[in-house]
């Protein structure tokens, strides 16, 4: 048949035509993963070290010049075998881990706290016009001044500072949600309402997976202020028998150890920093697989 | 889904799988005298099979016309009837979800509709086939180029097992080249599926290359200004002589139109 030949040649035609557009759009790959691993962690790491030596260096100086007495102001090294001395006995380890575990129940009671209260506000107008601005206002109060009423409500207990952490770190996480979900482009809720998506599935399936780089930035502020709120919260609310950070960076205080003091700052600068590494990965996990970030 | 094209009859369209029938269709936005009429009495019978092509200049209400079919949108007076609910639709933006692959895309679709993991998987395989993107089924939207995120958006839409098919400038933002290309593909799968279309469009040139009618609406209000029957035979070439000659002509009607609102 005639018309079916020209018919399927026209087919095969095309068929090479689209597969060869296709593969022109492919952008070419130039370096090997390796190399390319190697060079971004270099990027990340000199201007780190950097830093380091610099602080260190005026640190030295500082205490060279003797502007304060050598018990108050200690040498790097000093705090440094300080460091190293107390990082191998029970108590230093015990006390990160009674801290960390106070961050991480306070965090998590303020993950979900947060989210249902962010997905409750964006979903609710009246709701939104009646606490919307309280959260953003609870969120630039200093943690610190609840602790009075904290105090008075728990006494000194663990309760008292958990419910601090959570008042920290629940406002941030709830803004992260409530402006992920209305800044989702109206484009893709169109396509799940085209899709017969309503209600809890739109939500299930295009709104809370569209908030989540949004979520992310909120996770990591509350992280931010849970961890501050509970810092200020250890060095107040000393609960007998509980060695925390806050606890024994108080005691030194008490017994003049500078060295000790400087340990623990140093301490809770990396467990900081080591956190924030982790909320960078996973944003940036989310911005390549998104398509958001500029390199490939 | 096996209707013939030629033997259904006008009055037992509205009944027939994959037919759209408009009457005196009217969309107004705001109330009062501040109240702008979008549409104005638009009457319009699409029949199975079909590839229809809307045409107008900006306000025309094109993309309101298709929203309204689609259900996006209430209607103000008339009625829009088309048998299987609901409709498919794609638009300018493939709207595609970043935080799936490609295959999680089409999967969703069927998802919705309650199709079970395993049947999801096959059958969105098999719809990447069509729109010939299998090997990108696991890359992400972001890695593929807009024209290939646009048969990613087709094979989705047909996820949807409808018969109609509505299209909102679905090649508005690609280039000649690519654009071309999915003219081809979109026709190639039109008859495959035996789809009804109903594409807008501001590009008289691609309605005539696509469409079996153009329909060519008024601006503020959009009202139907004349429906253009396409006897060119398929496959046609967006730049052959009879594409151009009818494109011309209305291209012609759509300036007197536009004339209309000089001032």
């Amino acid at each position: 048949m005639p018309t079916e030949t020209v018919k399927s040649k026209v087919e095969d035609t095309s068929r090479t035509w689209v597969s060869g557009l296709d593969e022109l759009e492919k952008t070419p790959i130039t370096e090997t993963r390796w190399g390319r691993f190697a060079s971004r962690l270099w990027a990340g790491t000199w201007p780190k070290v950097l830093a380091l030596v610099i602080v260190i260096g005026a640190w030295q100086v500082l205490f060279l010049s003797e502007w304060k007495a050598p018990w108050v102001l200690p040498a790097p090294l000093t705090v440094w075998q300080d460091l190293v001395e107390y990082a191998a006995t029970p108590d230093y380890l015990q006390a990160i881990v009674i801290t960390l575990q106070r961050a991480l129940t306070g965090f998590a009671l303020s993950v979900a706290v947060g989210s249902v209260l962010g997905i409750a506000v964006a979903r609710f107008k009246p709701l939104r016009a009646a606490i919307g601005s309280l959260i953003t206002g609870l969120q630039t109060m200093p943690s610190i001044m609840w602790f009075p009423l904290a105090i008075l409500l728990f006494k000194i207990s663990e309760s008292a500072i958990l419910f601090v952490v959570v008042l920290g770190a629940v406002p941030s996480i709830a803004n992260g949600i409530i402006s992920g979900i209305d800044y989702v482009p109206p484009a893709w809720k169109r396509v799940g309402a085209v899709l017969g998506m309503k209600g809890f599935q739109l939500y299930r399936h295009v709104i809370l997976p569209a908030t989540l780089p949004s979520f992310v930035s909120g996770l990591k502020q509350g992280w931010a202020f849970a961890w501050r709120s509970l810092m200020a919260g250890e060095l107040l609310v000393i609960v007998a028998g509980q060695g925390s950070i806050g606890a024994l960076m108080q005691g030194a205080r008490e017994f003049n150890d500078s060295a000790r003091v400087l340990t623990w700052i140093i301490t809770v600068l990396v467990i900081g920093i080591l956190v924030d590494t982790l909320f960078k990965a996973a944003d940036n996990r989310i911005r390549k697989s998104w398509g958001l970030s500029t390199d490939r | 889904m096996t209707q013939t094209r030629n033997e259904t009859r006008v009055e037992d369209t509205a009944r027939a799988a994959g037919a759209v029938v408009l009457t005196d269709v009217v969309k107004r936005y705001g109330r009062g005298p501040g109240a702008v009429t979008a549409l104005d009495g638009v009457s319009l019978t699409v029949e199975p099979g079909r590839f229809v092509c809307l045409l107008g200049a900006s306000g025309c209400g094109k993309s309101t016309l298709l929203s309204l079919v689609a259900g996006l949108d209430d209607i103000s007076g008339g009625k829009v009837e088309h048998v299987d609910q609901p409709v498919a639709m794609m638009f300018q933006e493939s709207a595609l979800f970043p935080w799936l692959t490609v295959l999680g895309n089409v999967e969703i679709a069927l998802r919705v509709r309650g199709v079970g993991r395993a049947e999801r998987r096959r059958r969105a395989l098999e719809l990447l086939e069509t729109v010939r993107l299998t090997g990108f089924a696991h890359k992400r939207p972001h890695e593929l180029s807009g024209g290939m995120r646009q048969r990613v958006a087709l094979a989705r839409a047909l996820a949807q097992d409808a018969s109609v098919l509505l299209m909102d400038e679905p090649f508005g933002a690609l280039d000649a080249m690519t654009r071309d290309l999915l003219h081809d593909e979109l026709e190639r799968i039109w008859r495959e599926q035996n789809l009804t279309v109903l594409f807008v469009t501001h590009n008289v040139r691609e309605a005539v290359r696509l469409g079996d009618q153009v329909v060519l609406l008024s601006s503020r209000p959009g009202r139907v200004l004349n429906v253009y029957d396409v006897e060119l035979d398929r496959p046609r070439r967006i730049d052959s002589a009879p594409v151009a000659a009818l494109a011309a002509e209305i291209t012609d009607a759509l300036r007197e139109e536009v004339g209309r609102h000089a001032n």
